[in-house]
């Protein structure tokens, strides 16, 4: 029957096109097919990335297209690399990358484990908890910005009720101290989930004969959990903090959304100051080199990722 | 049925450049140049750290085209 359908297509197609047909190759009628995504990469992605790399050895700056454009040669990277706020938004960035791996990581992994036990309604609650997740950052930032407010915000009023401190004087967000903190607690919030998905994967491929040997030889269930839970599953932890850590160096939208990097600085994350050379102050070439270093930074992390990844996959 | 195995022709890269050691020191050489483009030390190490990652990642591009 298929045949027939194909001895029918091929007798009625023209006899030019038929000939032009039969000169392509398998291989030929592939690279006819994907060439337009090639296409399409190597403009939006590739072509940047050249043209990023070219500009940071320049002083081009976008607002005056019509300037002389110098070589600069290596002096952006250089001006970065020894520029005392370039290095304290380092350390801001470091900061925030730090703690919330560190709590996406221990709550992560505790839900991921309390799932595990398939307690009556783990279902509903995994996908209850997976509801953060699922909305966009621009969503999550508004809602937090009024969650947070001093006067109306419902944070404020439940730290007010906790600690007894007026809700008008819990100032999440132009406070210098409580800023960081807020900006942590939102990412933790929407970010967890993910991490709690890719703990329970790792949960789920235990074999149940461990267990069932462990039980055998008497061991207790903290020696369990030391010796096979987290053994087992740290490939996929590690898995978890990468990815985590490769998407909070970059982050960009929540800090943008709740404080603009302030108050003051206290906020400044790597990609924060980027954005404020490359389109408050103009300095194309100076942001290209930076974006370059931030670049190298993350191809470096992927990297290790990438052989974390095959790890897990071997086993 | 034949016990003698085929034998094993032996490669001639060395062995200290095997893919999985040089893996190892280029990535140790780009957590390396992380830790000193984080840390609030000193500035100097900050200053150096981008060379550091270049050259772990340039090292872990070529080394990851090594045999086992």
């Amino acid at each position: 029957m298929l045949n027939r359908t194909a001895d029918n297509v091929a007798r009625a197609t023209p006899e030019p096109l038929a000939k032009k047909i039969r000169g392509i190759s398998d291989k030929g009628l592939a690279w006819l097919f994907i060439s337009p995504t090639i296409l399409l990469l190597l403009a939006i992605n590739i072509f940047p990335l050249f043209w990023a790399i070219y500009l940071s050895f320049t002083n081009y700056r976008a607002n005056r297209p019509n300037e002389v454009v110098k070589n600069l040669g290596l002096a952006n990277y250089r001006r970065i690399l020894g520029d005392q706020d370039v290095w304290i938004a380092m350390q801001t960035t470091a900061h925030f990358v730090f703690w919330t791996i560190l709590l996406q990581t221990v709550i992560g992994f505790t839900l991921a484990w309390l799932i595990d036990r398939k307690f009556r309604g783990h279902a509903f609650w995994t996908t209850i908890i997976l509801v953060p997740m699922m909305l966009s950052p621009a969503v999550v930032g508004n809602f937090w910005r009024f969650l947070y407010e001093p006067q109306i915000g419902l944070f404020s009023y439940v730290i007010s009720f906790v600690t007894g401190i007026p809700p008008t004087n819990v100032q999440m967000l132009s406070n210098v101290e409580l800023a960081p903190w807020a900006i942590i607690i939102v990412d933790t919030w929407m970010w967890t989930p993910y991490v709690m998905l890719i703990c329970l994967a790792g949960l789920r491929s235990i074999p149940e004969y461990i267990y069932e040997a462990a039980e055998v030889d008497r061991a207790s269930n903290w020696r369990q959990f030391w010796s096979i839970t987290l053994p087992m599953a740290l490939p996929f932890i590690m898995l978890a903090v990468l990815f985590r850590g490769i998407e909070n160096f970059k982050m960009f939208d929540m800090v943008n959304l709740l404080t603009g990097g302030g108050p003051g600085s206290t906020t400044e994350v790597a990609s924060i100051t980027l954005k404020r050379q490359a389109f408050e102050s103009w300095r194309t070439g100076y942001s290209s080199a930076f974006a370059i270093i931030l670049f190298v930074a993350v191809f470096g992390l992927a990297n290790i990722y990438v052989k974390a990844l095959n790890k897990v996959k071997q086993r | 049925m034949s016990t003698i195995q085929p034998a094993k022709r032996k490669s001639r890269w060395p062995t200290w450049a095997r893919r999985g050691l040089m893996e190892n020191i280029a990535t140790a050489i780009i957590a390396i140049g992380f830790l000193m483009l984080f840390q609030p030390f000193a500035l100097s190490l900050y200053s150096y750290s981008f060379v550091t990652m270049l050259a772990g990642t340039a090292m872990f591009i070529i080394v990851s085209k090594f045999p086992e």
